[in-house]
C-alpha cells in the first residue's frame, strides 16, 4: 500500500528543551522524520521550542515554529497552518502529552487534524497503569504485582498479595521520600506507615520486587498490515532497580537462549498489537528471573524513544525514518533498507556481528547536595556508545569515550580507607554511576565472581569478563614492559585496552606504547555497520575500529574534511555542539569535500550515518582519532566545533602532524592562558576586570587583597563553569582554595574582581583571518555572575545603547585579528557604568551559535567552516549579519526538580541542561514565550512575594510598582518591606524562616503565594533563603532569583496576552505576526 | 589470511587456498565439508544439531557463541551434525539458568573440530563474494596448510550427492513430545490426538515434530527410503516431508514415493528439503545457490495476503520458480533475493515451504503453516 494521498501537510511536534530523560535523541528522530516525510512531498510544519536542534533548521521543514510546545501555542499554529495530520511520536513524552492535550481540548477535532503514528487510545492504553495492566492480562503477560495502600488494614491485605521483598513507594513524593524495600512483616508495616504519612494523598504503592532480575528491552516496528519486526534486543548490565536510562546496556542481548529470546519476541509483538500501535516503533521492557526464566513485562512506550535511537545507531536501521514513512501509509516491505542501498527491504530483522555497549554519563559533581544513588528515576544527562567485536573491547571503548578522566578500569576505591571491602560491598549493593569500577576493584581486592554476583546480581557472563580484564592488568603490572611482546600486546589490544591504560599500568607514556604498537604493526582495522552481518554488500561507510584482521575502511582519494564531535552530552556541552558539527558536515559536503565524522554519542544527528559521507563511531581520544587519521589522511581536521572534547586533543594532534584547520591550537591556547591573554589585551588596549592568578592559597589571599572582594574564582581550563564560585571574603576564599579545587603550579586558580550589577554580553563572531563579521550581540538578562549558559539572553540587546554595541563590535574585531581567528569566536563582556570589560574569549564554536543562527536566519556555523577551508567572508557575500527587527530570547532549563535537596539558585557554575527560544515583536513578548517554553506558567494575578538583597532594593521598588499595576498583592520580608513602604507601596510584612512561624515557607506550602522575587548574596543569606526557593520549585510557584530577571518578568507579564506565532521562514523574510 | 598467535592451534583452509588460523575449541582432528555462514544471533545449539547441516562447516556471524552453554532441551536431533564450527569468540563462562554443559565440553563430547578467534566477518564476506566453499578444518599440533588445502579441494561437495540416506532414521518410531513452554520443560504433549501423521525423516528437526504434536498429531517417523505403499497402508491422515541436508535431486527413492503419495490424494506438507522434494516430484527443478540462506531474519512474502513473515532459513539448494508446473502455484517469495519460498498444488492438498516454520532457532511468524496442514487433513477427512 503506497503512501496516503489524502494528506498533504503534517505537523510534527518536537521534544522541546533538553532535560534529564529527554535529550538530543529526539532531535535525531525528529530530523529523520522531517527528512523522510519531506522527500515524500508532504508539507511539513514543525514546532519545537529548542533552537539548538538540527530539526529546527529552516531547511528541515516548510514551516518551522520555534515556539513553546504547549497546547495553546500549538493550537494557534494549527489554526494558522491547518495541517491535515499530526505526528506526535517523534518528540518524546513532551510531544505525546501535547498531542493528548490538543485532543482533549478539542483542537484536533475543530480543525480536522488526524493524529497519525499513534492513536489517542493506544497512547492512553500504554500510559495508564491500570489500562495497561488489564491489556497485558488479556494477552497472558504478567506484570509485577502491585497494590495501592491507604491505611493499616489495606497494608495487611497488600502484604499477603505481594509477599517479600516488596517495594513501597509513596505517591506524589519526590525522589521516593518515605519509601523503601521491605524484607519482613515489621519493615513492611513500618515503611507503609511512614509512606502514607509522607504522601500528600496519603497513599503508597506496593510493588512486587523484581530486584536483581535481568532487564531487557525490545525495539519493535509494526506497520498497518501487521508486519512486525524486532530491530534490536538490548540487555541491561545493571539488573532491575536502576532506570534503563541510567543502566549500562548491551546490544544484542547476550544471555538468552533462542527459546527465551523468541518468547520475548512473541510477547513484544503481542504487546504492540494489543496496545494498538498500528504504525511505528515502540519499545517494550521486560524483566527475567535469572533463576527460572520467569518473564514479566515492565512497560512499553508507544513512540520512538532514547532506546530506539540507540537501537538505530547500534544496528544501522533508522527506526524514526521508517516509523515516519509507516505513519503515512507505507508498509515495511515497500521501504528499502537504506544502509544496503536498497539491496534489502526494511521488512527484516537486523543481525549484528559486533557488540554494542552504552554507558550513561552523570553530572552529579554539579549538584553536590543531590542523592547520587541510582534508582528507578533517571538521573544521567548523556550517554556514550561503543562498538567492538567482543564485549570486552566494546566495554573498554565505551569507558574511554565517556571523558570522565578514566582510561579503563582505573581503581576507584579509597585505598587509605580502613574498610575497603565494606566500601566496595556498599557501592556494589546500592549503585551509583561508578559501580562498574567498584566491580573491578572488588576483583582487585580478592572477591570472587560468585561473591560479587551475590551482592549486585550483575550476570556472571559480564562479571567474568571484567575479572579477566583485571587479571590481565595485574599480570601486566607485575611483568612490566618487557612482557609486552608483539603477541601479548596484540592480545591486550584485542581485549580493548587503551594505549593510555597500558601505559599507566607499566609506568610508561602513552606515546611510548603507541610507538611500540606501531613498530609491531599493531593497528586497528575498521569494520562496517551494515545491519546484515555482511550477508549483503553495503556501500555505507558507517564504521568502528577493532583489533581484527580485515579492514573494510576503503578510504577514497578525495579531498576530505574530518570533523571531531563532542562526545557524550553533559551539562556545559550538549546538543549545541552537535548542531555545529552537523552544520560543518553539511557545509563541507556542499563545498565538494568528502566529509568524515568522528563521534561516540548515539543520541545525536552527527552520528546518523548519512549526515556525513563517512562516520566513525569512535571514542574521541587521541589514540582513536590518530588511528582514523592514519587510515583517512584528511586534508583538514576541525576541532573547534565539538566543544572542549576535540579542543583538548588539538595540541597533541598538531604535534602528531595532523592538519588542523581554522584557528591554530596556539591561538586557542593564547585565549585560554590567562597571562598570555592579559598581555594581548594590554597590547590592543582593552580592559579586563582586575584579576590575579594564584598557584597556592597565600598567593590567592594576597591577590584578593590587591583587587578587592567580591571575587569570581575558578580553575583555569574549564567548560561550563566547573567549580566556579563567587567569594565575598577571605574566609570563603580560603575555604574554596582548600576544599573546592586541587590547585597546583600546572593548574592555577584564576581570581577576577566580580563586577556588581554589571550587564553581561555574549558576542559570536566569524573571522576569515582578515575580515571579522559580528554574528550576534546578546544581552544577558541575569547580571554578570550567573553562568552564561544559565542566563537568559536577548538578541538584539534590549537595553544597551547603540554606542556601546558599536564599541563592543569593534573590540571583538580587534581581538579576533589579534588572535588570528579563522572560524568562530565567542566573547563575553561585562558592562558596568558604560565601561566595557572583557571577561573571556573562546576562539571556537559557542553554545549560542544555533540560537544566533535561528534568530538571524544566517547559518553561522556553515559560513565559519567555509572560512576555515579558505573561502573568505567576502567570497561568501557576508559583510555583516543584519540585526533582526524582532526580539529573540534564549532561556535556560534546569534539572533541579529531579534532585531533591539541591538549591535552585543560579551562580557562576552552569547547571542547565537545555534551552528554549522565544520570539516576539517586543522584548517582553519574546521573554514571555521563552518562559512558557521553559515550562513556566505566569500566574495571572494573586500574591507576590519580594525579598531582595541590599544592592537590589532600588530596582525592587520599580518591580513592586509594576506588580501592583498588574494587580498583585505584595508581601515582603522586613528589609524589603520597609523600602517599599517608604516608597509608598502597599505591602504586607512576612517573617523570614528564621524569624519564626508563620513564615514565608508556610505561605508557600499553603499555596498562598503565586510569584516570588528573591535575590540573595553571601553564604549565610543563601542558606537562610534556600527553603523558599526549594519549596517554590516543588509547589510550582513562579520564582526569579535575580533582580534583572524580575524586571524582565515584568515586561513579559505585560505582554502575556498578546502572543503570536511565527515561523522562522516568515521571520527571516521579515514577516512577523 | 591473518597473523598467527602463538596460541594458534587450528586452521580453516578453503579450496581457493585461503587460510584462517585460530584457536581450537573442539577436538584435535581434521574434518572437511562445505563452509557456510549463518547470521542468526541466537540458537547455536539448535544449529549444531540440525541434520540439515550435515557435511557443512558453519561459521556464525555473531561474535560471542557459547554464552548460554548447552542443554538437553535445545537439541534438534540426537547428535551434532555440523562438520565443524568457526566462531570469533568462545566466552569464558556460560550463563543461563537452563545450561547444563558448556559449549566447549559439548563440542568435544560430540567429537567436533571447532575454531575460535577467527575474523568471521572476513570469512563471511569472502563467502558472500565467492560463494559457499569446500573447506578443511583442522586442529592439533600437526597443522599442515598445504595438506589442508588439498583436503578441502578433495571434498566431494554437495551437488549430486545423497546425504539424506546417511542422516535418516533406520527404524521407525513414534513421537510424543510437545514444544517447550515458558515455565515447563519439554514433556509429552497432552493435546488430544486427532490426526495420524507419518513423517518422512530426511533429517528431521525435533521441533517440527513437537509443533505437530502440540496441534494434536499422533506422529510416526519413518526412514527416508520407506516406500509409499508401506506408508499408505497405515492409512494416515497426512504425510509430512521433513527438512534435510544437501541436494534433493539424487533422492530419487523419495521423489518416487512422494509422487505416489500425492496421487493418493492425502494431505502433504513439506518443509525445506521436503518442500524441494515435493516440487521435484511434481516436475519442478532445483539448483545450487551461491551461498544459500542461513539465518533467522529472512523476510518472506506470503503472496495471497501480502503479509511479510520473518523466517528462519537454512538451505543451499532452491526450487527454480520458472520450472514450476502449471498446477503448482508459488505461495511465498523471499524479499531478500526473490527466490521461491513456498508452493501449493491447485488440485491436491499438497504444499511446501522453504523456510522453517518450526523456527528453533528463529522467529515463529510462519508457524500458522502447520495449522494449514491440519486444515487440509480436516477437509480431507470430511
Amino acid at each position: 500500500m503506497p503512501k496516503r494521498t489524502d494528506i498533504k501537510s503534517i505537523l510534527i511536534i518536537g521534544a522541546g528543551p533538553i532535560i534529564i530523560g529527554q535529550a538530543c535523541e529526539f532531535d535525531y528522530s525528529g530530523a529523520q522524520a522531517c527528512k523522510a516525510l519531506r522527500e515524500e512531498g508532504f508539507r511539513i510544519i514543525l514546532v519545537n521550542s529548542n533552537p539548538a536542534t538540527i530539526m529546527t533548521d529552516p531547511e528541515m521543514a516548510d514551516a518551522t515554529y520555534i515556539e513553546p510546545v504547549h497546547w495553546q501555542t500549538v493550537a494557534r499554529i494549527i489554526e494558522k497552518e491547518l495541517p491535515n495530520a499530526l505526528l506526535p511520536t517523534m518528540g518524546g513524552q513532551t510531544a505525546l502529552n501535547c498531542a493528548l492535550d490538543l485532543d482533549k481540548q478539542g483542537v484536533l477535532k475543530k480543525f480536522g487534524v488526524e493524529m497519525i503514528g499513534a492513536s489517542k487510545d493506544a497512547i492512553d492504553k500504554a500510559e495508564d497503569r491500570e489500562k495497561f495492566r488489564t491489556a497485558m492480562q488479556k494477552i497472558g503477560l504478567t506484570m509485577a504485582k502491585s497494590e495501592i495502600v491507604h491505611n493499616q488494614a489495606e497494608a495487611k491485605v497488600a502484604m499477603e498479595i505481594i509477599g517479600f521483598p516488596a517495594i513501597i513507594r509513596p505517591s506524589f513524593t519526590l525522589g521516593g521520600t518515605g519509601g523503601g524495600i521491605a524484607y519482613n512483616r515489621d519493615e513492611f508495616m513500618d515503611i507503609c506507615g511512614q509512606g502514607v504519612e509522607a504522601s500528600p494523598t496519603n497513599e503508597v504503592q506496593v510493588d512486587q520486587s523484581a530486584l536483581g532480575w535481568k532487564e531487557y528491552e525490545m525495539e519493535v516496528v509494526r506497520d498497518k498490515k501487521d508486519n512486525c519486526i524486532i530491530i534490536c534486543s538490548i540487555e541491561n548490565l545493571d539488573p532491575m532497580g536502576v532506570h534503563t536510562g541510567d543502566s549500562i546496556t548491551i546490544a544484542p542481548a547476550q544471555t538468552l537462549t533462542d527459546k527465551e529470546y523468541q518468547i520475548m519476541r512473541d510477547a513484544s509483538i503481542k504487546v504492540l498489537r494489543e496496545i494498538g500501535v498500528d504504525t511505528g516503533g515502540s519499545n517494550v521492557q521486560f524483566a527475567v528471573n535469572p533463576e527460572n526464566g520467569e518473564l514479566i513485562i515492565i512497560e512499553m512506550n508507544p513512540r520512538v524513544s532514547r532506546s530506539s535511537a540507540l537501537a538505530s545507531k547500534a544496528t544501522g536501521f533508522p527506526i524514526a525514518r521508517v516509523a515516519a514513512k509507516l505513519a503515512v501509509g507505507y508498509t515495511l516491505d515497500e521501504l528499502e533498507n537504506d544502509i544496503t542501498d536498497g539491496a534489502t527491504p526494511a521488512s527484516f530483522e537486523p543481525s549484528m556481528d559486533y557488540i554494542v555497549t552504552k554507558i550513561p554519563r552523570f553530572t552529579f559533581e554539579k549538584f553536590p547536595q543531590a542523592d547520587d544513588r541510582l534508582t528507578t528515576q533517571m538521573k544521567s544527562v548523556g550517554e556514550v556508545m561503543a562498538m567492538g567485536r567482543t564485549f570486552q573491547e566494546s566495554l573498554q571503548k565505551a569507558i574511554r569515550g565517556m571523558e570522565t578522566g578514566v582510561t579503563g578500569f582505573n581503581p576507584i576505591v579509597d585505598q587509605s580507607s580502613k574498610n575497603i571491602l565494606e566500601q566496595i560491598e556498599k557501592e556494589l549493593r546500592v549503585p551509583r554511576g561508578d559501580r562498574l569500577w567498584f566491580v573491578a576493584d572488588a576483583f582487585r581486592h580478592g572477591l570472587s565472581v560468585e561473591e560479587v554476583f551475590n551482592i549486585c546480581s550483575i550476570d556472571p557472563w559480564f562479571l567474568v569478563q571484567i575479572r579477566d580484564l583485571i587479571d590481565e592488568e595485574n599480570k601486566l603490572k607485575k611483568e612490566g614492559v618487557t612482557s609486552l611482546t608483539e603477541n601479548r600486546l596484540r592480545q591486550l589490544k584485542r581485549k580493548g585496552f587503551s594505549d593510555e591504560r597500558l601505559a599507566e599500568l607499566i609506568e610508561q607514556s602513552e606515546s611510548e606504547i603507541r610507538k611500540l604498537r606501531i613498530d609491531n604493526n599493531i593497528r586497528p582495522v575498521f569494520k562496517r555497520v551494515d545491519s546484515c552481518a555482511a550477508e549483503f554488500e553495503s556501500a555505507t561507510a558507517y564504521m568502528y575500529s577493532t583489533y581484527d584482521v580485515e579492514c573494510e575502511a576503503a578510504p577514497s582519494n578525495r579531498q576530505k574534511i574530518m570533523i571531531l564531535g563532542g562526545g557524550p552530552n553533559r551539562i556545559g556541552q550538549g546538543i549545541e555542539f552537535d548542531y555545529c558539527c552537523v552544520q560543518a558536515a553539511f557545509a563541507m559536503r556542499e563545498a565538494g569535500y568528502e566529509t568524515i565524522m568522528v563521534n561516540c554519542n548515539p543520541e545525536t544527528v552527527s552520528t546518523d550515518y548519512d549526515t556525513s559521507d563517512r562516520l566513525y563511531f569512535e571514542p574521541l581520544t587521541l589514540e582513536n582519532v590518530l588511528d582514523i587519521i592514519h587510515i583517512e589522511k584528511p586534508h583538514g581536521v576541525i576541532v573547534q566545533y565539538g566543544g572542549q572534547t576535540p579542543l583538548k586533543l588539538a595540541r597533541d594532534l598538531e604535534i602528531a602532524g595532523v592538519p588542523i584547520i581554522g584557528t591554530s591550537p596556539d591561538s586557542i591556547d593564547l585565549a585560554e592562558d590567562r597571562e598570555r591573554f592579559q598581555k594581548l589585551l594590554e597590547d590592543i588596549d582593552l580592559k579586563q576586570p582586575p584579576n590575579r592568578t594564584a598557584r597556592n592559597v597565600e598567593q590567592a589571599v594576597k591577590g584578593a587583597e590587591e583587587i578587592g572582594y567580591p571575587l569570581v574564582v575558578r580553575p583555569s581550563y574549564v567548560l561550563g563553569g566547573r567549580a566556579m564560585e563567587i567569594v565575598y571574603n577571605e574566609d570563603d576564599l580560603r575555604n574554596y582554595m582548600d576544599n573546592a579545587v586541587a590547585v597546583s603550579n600546572s593548574s592555577p586558580v584564576l581570581l577576577d574582581r566580580f563586577l556588581n550589577n554589571a550587564i553581561e554580553v555574549d558576542v559570536d563572531a566569524i573571522s576569515d583571518g582578515h575580515d571579522v563579521c559580528i554574528a550576534g550581540i546578546m544581552e544577558h538578562i541575569e547580571q554578570a555572575g550567573v553562568h552564561s549558559g544559565d542566563s537568559a539572553c536577548s538578541l538584539p540587546p534590549y537595553s544597551l545603547s547603540d554606542k556601546i554595541q558599536d564599541k563592543i563590535a569593534s573590540q571583538v574585531g580587534a581581538m579576533a585579528r589579534a588572535l588570528n581567528v579563522v572560524g568562530l569566536m565567542n566573547t563575553q563582556f561585562a558592562i558596568q557604568n558604560d565601561e566595557i570589560y572583557v571577561l573571556e574569549v573562546n576562539p571556537r564554536a559557542s553554545r549560542t551559535i544555533p540560537f544566533v543562527s535561528k534568530a538571524t536566519g544566517i547559518s553561522i556555523a556553515k559560513i565559519a567552516v567555509n572560512c576555515m577551508v579558505g573561502n573568505s567572508l567576502a567570497s561568501q557575500n557576508l559583510t555583516h549579519v543584519p540585526v533582526p527587527d524582532y526580539y529573540s530570547v534564549k532561556e535556560s532549563v534546569f534539572p533541579f526538580i529531579k534532585f531533591p535537596g539541591v538549591d535552585p539558585l543560579l551562580g557562576p557554575e552552569m547547571k542547565s541542561t537545555g534551552e528554549v527560544m522565544g520570539v516576539g515583536k517586543t522584548f517582553g513578548e519574546a521573554f514571555a514565550k521563552g518562559q512558557l517554553a521553559a515550562g513556566e506558567e505566569f500566574p495571572r494575578e494573586g500574591n507576590a512575594f519580594i525579598s531582595v538583597k541590599e544592592i537590589d532594593k532600588e530596582k525592587a521598588v520599580i518591580v513592586a510598582k509594576e506588580l501592583i499595576l498588574l494587580g498583585y498583592k505584595l508581601f515582603a520580608t522586613s528589609g524589603t518591606c520597609n523600602v517599599l513602604t517608604k516608597a509608598g507601596i502597599e505591602c504586607e510584612r512576612v517573617n523570614k524562616v528564621r524569624e519564626g512561624q508563620p513564615h514565608i515557607v508556610d505561605m508557600l506550602k499553603n499555596d498562598t503565594i503565586d510569584l516570588i522575587v528573591n535575590t540573595t548574596e553571601d553564604k549565610k543569606a543563601i542558606a537562610d533563603s534556600y527553603s523558599i526557593r526549594r519549596t517554590a520549585l516543588q509547589h510550582k510557584v513562579f520564582y526569579t532569583t535575580t533582580i534583572t530577571g524580575a524586571m524582565a518578568t515584568m515586561e513579559a507579564l505585560k505582554k502575556r496576552d498578546s502572543i503570536g506565532v511565527n515561523s522562522l521562514q516568515d521571520l527571516h523574510k521579515g514577516v512577523i505576526a | 589470511m591473518r597473523y598467527r598467535f602463538l596460541t594458534d592451534n587450528a586452521l580453516l583452509a578453503l579450496e581457493d587456498g585461503s587460510l584462517f588460523y585460530g584457536t581450537s575449541i573442539g577436538i584435535d582432528d581434521e574434518s572437511t565439508g562445505e563452509v557456510v555462514f549463518n547470521t542468526s544471533i541466537t540458537g547455536y545449539q539448535e544449529i549444531l544439531t540440525d541434520p540439515s547441516y550435515y557435511k557443512q562447516i558453519v561459521t556464525l556471524t555473531h561474535p560471542h557463541i557459547g554464552n548460554v552453554g548447552t542443554n538437553p532441551e535445545d537439541e534438534e536431533s540426537s547428535q551434532v551434525f555440523v562438520s565443524g564450527l568457526i566462531i570469533r569468540d568462545l566466552p569464558m563462562v556460560m550463563s543461563n539458568w537452563r545450561a547444563t554443559e558448556n559449549l566447549r565440553d559439548y563440542l568435544i563430547r560430540h567429537n567436533i573440530v571447532a575454531i575460535a578467534e577467527i575474523d568471521t566477518r572476513q570469512l563471511t564476506r569472502h563467502l558472500r563474494k565467492h560463494g559457499a566453499m569446500k573447506a578443511c578444518i583442522v586442529a592439533g599440533d600437526k597443522i599442515d596448510a598445504d595438506k589442508s588445502i588439498k583436503a578441502a579441494k578433495s571434498f566431494a561437495g554437495l551437488v549430486g550427492i545423497d546425504l539424506v540416506k546417511e542422516v535418516s532414521t533406520t527404524s521407525k518410531y513414534n513421537w510424543i513430545d510437545g514444544t517447550r513452554g515458558l515455565k515447563d520443560g519439554i514433556k509429552p504433549s497432552y493435546s488430544k490426538k486427532e490426526w495420524r501423521v507419518i513423517a518422512y525423516d530426511f533429517g528431521v528437526k525435533r521441533n517440527i515434530l513437537r509443533v505437530l504434536a502440540d496441534l494434536g498429531c499422533e506422529i510416526t517417523v519413518v526412514s527416508a527410503q520407506t516406500p509409499a505403499s508401506e506408508v499408505l497402508a497405515e492409512k494416515p491422515d497426512g504425510i509430512f516431508l521433513s527438512n534435510g541436508p544437501g541436494d534433493p535431486d539424487p533422492c530419487d527413492y523419495a521423489i518416487t514415493a512422494i509422487k505416489k503419495i500425492i496421487n493418493s490424494g492425502l494431505p502433504v506438507f513439506g518443509i525445506c528439503l521436503g518442500h524441494q522434494l515435493l516440487s521435484l516430484a511434481l516436475g519442478a527443478k532445483t539448483s545450487k545457490m551461491k551461498f544459500g540462506h542461513h539465518g533467522a531474519n529472512h523476510p518472506v512474502r506470503s503472496l495471497d495476503d501480502g503479509q511479510v513473515l520473518i523466517t528462519s532459513q537454512n538451505h543451499g539448494f532452491s526450487v527454480d520458480e520458472k520450472t514450476l508446473p502449471s498446477d503448482l502455484i508459488a505461495t511465498h517469495r523471499s524479499l531478500f533475493d526473490g527466490s521461491l519460498q513456498g508452493v501449493h498444488h491447485k488440485k491436491y492438498p499438497v504444499f511446501g515451504f522453504q523456510g522453517h516454520p518450526e523456527a528453533s532457532p528463529g522467529p515463529h511468524d510462519s508457524k500458522q503453516l502447520f495449522n494449514h496442514f491440519i486444515e487440509l487433513m480436516q477437509e480431507h477427512k470430511t
